[in-house]
């Protein structure tokens, strides 16, 4: 690997165009596929989701500058699944809306692009968010009878049909489920996290320690009624399903590992690792101006953000370690350091992930050699990593992810009245995203 | 939650063979309508002096139909008798006596309104036995009412002019009282009385309503949107989804909030402050209930009832009456209940509440008199809401049935008074407890 931050990309901080600010967010809690959301489409999830923030900031019949949303595991009919959602919620049936499809980090990306959209001048008001279900998830013909099916409807004469259906094969009536494997690879993100996981060196107990604090954060929030303004209840539930509040280190000590099997060791386990889950996230983003006209607050302003990719294909690298080649780019862009955040927000696909990237910052030889850092990146501070709870604990509707991050982060700096914070995501595909949020002045 | 029988003995036949039988024959209310008139035909002002011409001349002002004599046959919309200047018991047959004349002539949802002075504030026995025989007149008329007419009286209270029973005259006329009978309104002089826009009496003014994700929270909340009110939609963070649709059913705010916390009032008014500027109507809905009778009632039950239907109102109020951002004429209406005022089997818990609930508004109302503020009680009776559904069918049946207008009452009754209660035309009403019940015999 080569100096990427030196050859490409922006190394100008975008300081020279007005702000963006997070205003709120809205989420229904998030659970675990095939549970209390099971026959809920993404449309309805993500309708629900926008009403609840229409309703928490008064934007009945409002025209928003533009919604942007999206979901990973899609229905071809949803082509315009965010534009369908404004369509069914109380938003003015005139508000544009477009789709994006970034893997996980679809959300954190709706957010980045109608902050720009804001900060250039082009909107005043933007809705991000994203939705996913593994529950409802499209299952696909097998490609023989897609193809039979297809020529089928070229077919004009009844010898002709006949001939295109004789080349139907008993295998062809299998469908395709949806996988979270690698199209490249074959292999699921688990088993390439297993890899990653392995080569940092992360023991089980520090992944078990991991998601134990993503548990008891989460439920702390909860407790204290720090979701009171981010979560509107869904079908009845009222809390992330997935979390286990009284959960302990010795209960995710007993579970047996799910990924790596096949080397020995191995340590992730479906305790350490997100489980499939239903769920949608809003963010409401505006202007300053926006904002003040409203009388609506402004949590934080969002700063920069950086994408990047790795090659794993060729196994350069692990899956989910594009954000730790994204973090050194965007930091020096804006002449910062770990030093200078409040909080971490990294979210945790597995708890491996978290602590490879953190392991892979803090490592002399990998920052100077791969990274092309004079040194270490640094030290992430731990009491501000996922102080509110991260992805272990609250789960992982793919797209929806980026949005909750975002909103609870915002909502954590306008707490704190000071400060910044920073947003890492992995995705697939060997992509991840970064992002800054810093606190208003009070 | 529909009353089967109301509807079965306004179909026809089976409406003949319950009069036969002598059975209930409640009626359809008449209630408030965009656009229909005040009173389904001509008002009738009896009562002899100048405050009754007064009054008549101010009903012609507002394009009524008025006569001073009711005309034979003729359908009688409404009728008005001012007795505020009776001195003595003997002041009170001609006029009654004419009224009873003009009840046979009253028109299905029609009205009548007395006028009068509390007999408090005299101290001439006769003159208070004079005024006093007033209430057994209303609530014995309001008893022999039928086909949905209501009976009702106004007291003018500290030597108030008869235009100060203006407001509530309005409202008892309305359909907007469809539920409201055998009860009094006091009224004072308030200053603020004037022209408002009988369409939008709220335009312009932010309220907040507790407990509004469903019944009659959500019923008060749309009503007080309806007239012109932005509404902030309160209810406990379980119940947000609900919530989020009356909000957005509105045009309103949601905020999650349990209203039992210790920060719940300022979290209230940093809320609207920041969305809308200052608060000018809150209203106490959110109640919960815990029967069982008090032989069998354990900590968690009592607790739990007083801490939500009570001390939150306290406490909330201690904050808001302290606060600019609760407006100089801000309104206080908080939900009472019958249960409050007659107690109820199985609810010594919730009776204490709502109980406590008129003495705290009674107080309070007597800190706000010489204040642009108000603060007033609304009890209700037997609703129909999916509470009282669940109640076992005869209890149910009874309820309905043990009150003058024969059945429950709806939510949109409730929050209908509420939303007078709010108005610029109450806002010589202070301290009041108002029953919406129908003129149930329970605690009557």
């Amino acid at each position: 690997m080569v100096d990427q931050s030196a050859e490409q990309g922006s190394t100008q901080p975008s300081t020279s165009v007005r702000n963006a600010v997070v205003i709120g967010g809205n989420r229904i809690p998030f659970a675990r596929s095939g549970g209390p959301y099971a026959y809920s489409s993404n449309k309805d999830m993500l309708t629900a989701a926008i009403d609840g923030l229409v309703a928490r900031f008064g934007l009945q019949g409002e025209r928003i500058g533009e919604v942007a949303a999206g979901a990973v595991l899609k229905h071809s009919r949803d082509f315009n699944l965010t534009r369908e959602a404004v369509l069914g919620s109380a938003l003015a049936a005139d508000t544009p809306a477009y789709d994006v499809q970034q893997a996980c980090a679809t959300g954190l990306e709706t957010v980045i692009g109608l902050a720009n959209k804001i900060k250039l001048g082009q909107i005043e008001s933007g809705i991000a968010g994203g939705v996913d279900s593994a529950s409802d998830a499209p299952i696909a013909v097998s490609e023989g009878l897609r193809r039979v099916l297809l020529d089928l409807s070229r077919a004009k004469t009844t010898p002709q049909k006949l001939s295109v259906l004789s080349r139907l094969r008993p295998r062809d009536l299998t469908p395709n489920a949806p996988t979270t494997g690698e199209p490249r690879t074959g292999l699921s993100m688990g088993e390439h996290q297993a890899i990653t996981t392995a080569k940092w060196e992360i023991t089980r107990e520090a992944q078990d320690q991991l998601a134990l604090n993503s548990h008891h954060n989460l439920a702390a929030a909860y407790d204290r009624g720090f979701f009171s303004d981010l979560v509107t209840p869904y079908r009845g539930v009222t809390r992330d399903a997935n979390l286990r509040a009284d959960t302990s280190l010795e209960k995710l000590a007993k579970l047996k590992p799910v990924f790596g099997k096949g080397a020995a060791g191995a340590t992730m386990t479906a305790g350490n690792s997100t489980p499939l889950t239903d769920g949608a996230a809003t963010v409401l983003l505006g202007s300053e101006d926006y904002a003040r006209r409203h009388n609506l607050p402004m949590l934080a302003n969002v700063v920069d953000a950086e994408a990047a990719a790795v090659d794993f294909v060729h196994g350069a690298e692990g899956l989910l370690m594009a954000p730790v080649y994204a973090m050194p780019r965007m930091l020096q862009r804006n002449g910062l350091t770990f030093d200078d955040f409040d909080f971490f927000e990294i979210h945790e696909a597995f708890a491996g992930t978290v602590l490879s990237s953190l392991a892979a910052w803090e490592n002399e030889d990998f920052c100077r050699n791969t990274l092309g850092l004079d040194g270490a990146l640094g030290t992430v501070d731990r009491s501000k990593l996922n102080v509110n709870g991260s992805s272990l604990a609250a789960g992982h509707p793919f797209a929806a992810t980026g949005g909750r991050i975002v909103a609870s982060l915002a909502k954590t700096l306008a707490e704190k009245g000071s400060g910044r914070g920073l947003i890492s995501v992995c995705a697939a595909g060997g992509m991840g995203v970064v992002a800054i949020l810093e606190a208003r002045e009070q | 939650m529909t009353d089967n029988y109301l509807n079965l003995v306004n179909s026809g036949p089976a409406g003949k063979l319950a009069k036969k039988l002598g059975l209930p024959r409640p009626a359809v209310l008449r209630r408030h309508k965009q656009g229909a008139p005040l009173v389904p035909g001509p008002l009738l002002v009896l009562g002899a002096g100048a405050a009754a011409d007064s009054l008549a001349s101010e009903l012609l002002g507002w394009n009524q139909d008025v006569r001073r004599h009711a005309a034979p046959g003729e359908k009688l919309g409404a009728v008005v008798v001012v007795l505020e200047n009776v001195t003595a018991p003997g002041d009170l047959g001609a006029p009654i006596l004419e009224l009873g004349q003009a009840v046979r002539q009253l028109a299905r949802g029609g009205r009548i309104v007395t006028v009068s002075r509390p007999a408090k504030e005299t101290t001439d026995p006769a003159e208070a036995a004079a005024r006093q025989g007033i209430d057994g007149i209303v609530r014995s008329v309001g008893r022999e009412l039928r086909a949905g007419a209501t009976a009702n009286g106004i007291l003018l209270r500290d030597g108030a002019s008869v235009q100060a029973a203006a407001g509530a005259l309005r409202f008892l006329l309305s359909g907007k009282s469809a539920f409201v009978s055998g009860q009094f309104i006091t009224v004072r002089d308030s200053g603020q009385a004037g022209g408002q826009d009988e369409d939008r009496p709220l335009a312009g003014q932010t309220a907040v309503v507790t407990g509004a994700a469903r019944g009659i929270g959500a019923e008060i909340a749309a009503v007080l949107s309806r007239d012109g009110a932005q509404v902030v939609v309160v209810d406990v963070p379980a119940a947000g989804e609900q919530l989020a649709a009356v909000a957005n059913r509105i045009g309103g705010t949601a905020l999650q909030l349990d209203i039992t916390t210790a920060d719940a009032a300022a979290r209230i008014l940093e809320h609207v402050q920041q969305r809308y500027g200052s608060l000018d109507l809150l209203v106490h809905n959110a109640g919960i209930t815990r029967d069982k009778l008090l032989a069998n009632m354990d900590t968690a039950r009592w607790d739990s009832v007083l801490a939500v239907n009570l001390e939150s109102q306290l406490r909330i109020n201690e904050t808001l009456l302290g606060s600019e951002v609760f407006a100089a004429t801000g309104r206080i209406v908080c939900l009472a209940s019958t249960s409050g005022i007659a107690g109820n089997r199985g609810q010594s818990n919730y009776a204490a509440s709502k109980a406590g609930v008129i003495g705290m508004v009674r107080s309070t109302g007597v800190a706000l008199d010489g204040t642009d503020r108000t603060i007033n009680a609304v009890a209700p009776g037997f609703i129909e809401t999916e509470m009282t559904a669940k109640m076992p069918f005869a209890t149910r049946e009874a309820a309905r049935r043990l009150s003058s207008l024969q059945q429950g009452g709806l939510p949109i009754d409730v929050a209908e008074t509420i939303a007078f209660l709010a108005s610029p035309a109450a806002a010589g009403v202070n301290g009041e407890v108002l029953r919406v019940c129908g003129q149930s015999l329970v605690g009557a």
